[in-house]
């Protein structure tokens, strides 16, 4: 069973139809970057895997989870999908091991003593050990964005989705959050991720579709998409070097 | 005729203690009344939405001396007698709970959408998100108008008179009925809402300053 299975996905705000008839597949162990200009669609897309957004017709499967609006369902499938957002979102009234030990803690009941065990283990993984009491006012973009990828890995998600994670950040700070999402890669993880870093998506991202009014327009494996566009909108936007 | 002595600067402040017994029973009862109108006013639910809304903009679109008329001398002709002080405290508490209400709303509605959407795709509950993301954040920014609004609910309690309740200001008029010095009486009056008040809007201020120092972004 592939981990996210998108089929004919249709979307729309308001008369605006935003995504037009989408399907995708991702195996489990897959990066898929999906790129595409701005209102291409692609965060759209990312928003309804985990229901953040609700679609209008359709069907998306995700870790086994059927996407619906049914809150409890909902949370049953956003315990294994973690996302990540452009402006990190963390919470600044708690501390960065609070952000992270907050959901295992109420929603799966781990106990503190496991939790925060748990919460030092994933900041060591984005290399933040030493920030465990520090208010996120207190980090860096760069810092408070891998914060943001350990407060996901806490829930020890099946699949993550990454929303243009790096758009916000100064370019000398992208680097450090680009190699933990590459590590994340390396180890095995599902991902799927909206970005703009092309050179990411070419060499991280086993899979690269580029979306276009809404729609695939083009997809496959990174190597391929990026060396031979099939696609005039495909090779316009990768030879404009879309930053 | 009496003059103005210990004896009724004694009254006077008996009368103040009264006013802050009211201020304080109408912030608290309409606290927790706009408390749940103000998670009305934001609830899923059109029907529950549409009920608060009625009720605020009703309440806050008579004067609060008409919800006291109404309690006191409406409810007796219903056959209904209330006590002066709970007729008070009720139109004080009624009145305070729709200004507060749509105080908390605000800020509630100013906490960032974005919090919302990462609490909730950390799988928490909407109970959850208030209780452990968006009301701490939102209590903060609700700080500096909550005092604030506490500054006029003293000042407004005054109106009590109307029903016969003896509080600060009906304490001073009726001293002044006796004595006739009102300069004295009413400076005295003047000077203990003064009391009351500027502490209160300090600490207003104050809040609002380390706010903003506190949310640099």
């Amino acid at each position: 069973m592939p981990a996210v299975l998108i089929e004919n996905v249709h979307k729309s705000f308001g008369d605006l139809e935003v995504l037009k008839g989408v399907s995708v597949t991702v195996e489990s162990g897959q990066v898929v970057a999906l790129i595409g200009r701005s209102g291409s669609g692609k965060s759209t897309l990312l928003r309804c895997i985990n229901g953040l957004e609700a679609i209008n017709s359709g069907r998306i499967e995700v870790a086994g989870h059927v996407v619906d609006q049914d809150q409890k369902r909902l949370r049953e499938l956003r315990k294994d999908v973690g996302i990540v957002f452009q402006s990190y979102n963390l919470f600044p009234h708690l501390t960065v091991g609070q952000n992270i030990m907050l959901s295992p803690r109420i929603t799966q009941n781990v106990p503190t003593a496991q939790a925060e065990k748990l919460a030092k283990d994933v900041l060591a993984q984005v290399g933040l050990s030493e920030k465990f009491d520090s208010y996120p006012d207190n980090l860096s973009g760069g810092q408070q964005q891998r914060v943001a990828i350990a407060r996901s890995l806490a829930m020890q998600p099946k699949v993550m989705l990454f929303d243009e994670v790096t758009s916000a950040l100064d370019p000398e700070l992208t680097g450090e959050v680009l190699l933990v999402m590459e590590k994340l890669a390396k180890d095995g993880m599902t991902m799927l991720l909206v970005t703009h870093e092309m050179a990411f998506a070419r060499n991280v991202a086993s899979t690269t579709i580029f979306m276009h009014q809404g729609k695939i327009w083009e997809s496959g494996a990174s190597k391929e998409v990026f060396a031979n566009p099939q696609t005039p909108e495909m090779l316009n936007f990768v030879s404009a070097g879309a930053k | 005729m009496t003059t103005f002595g210990w004896p009724e600067a004694y009254f006077i402040l008996r009368g103040a203690s009264w006013t802050i017994a009211l201020t304080v029973i109408a912030f608290v009862i309409g606290g927790l009344i706009g408390g749940v109108f103000a998670i009305m006013r934001l609830s899923r639910s059109k029907l529950l939405r549409r009920i608060a809304a009625g009720y605020i903009l009703v309440i806050q679109s008579i004067p609060v001396l008409m919800v006291l008329f109404m309690s006191y001398y409406g409810l007796s002709a219903a056959g209904i007698e209330l006590p002066p002080f709970l007729a008070a405290s009720a139109s004080l508490a009624i009145y305070a709970s729709a200004y507060l209400a749509e105080i908390w709303r605000g800020s509630i509605e100013s906490v960032p959408r974005q919090q919302w959407e990462a609490s909730a795709s950390l799988a928490l509950t909407t109970p959850q998100q208030y209780r452990y993301i968006i009301l701490p954040q939102a209590i903060r920014i609700s700080l500096p108008p909550t005092v604030g609004f506490l500054v006029q609910l003293v000042k407004n309690t005054s109106i009590v008179q109307v029903v016969g309740f003896v509080d600060l200001m009906r304490a001073g008029m009726l001293v002044n009925n006796a004595t006739y010095q009102a300069f004295q009486i009413f400076t005295l009056v003047g000077a203990i809402y003064f009391a009351i008040c500027f502490p209160l809007s300090r600490l207003s201020r104050h809040l609002e300053k380390v706010m903003n120092a506190s949310r640099s972004h």
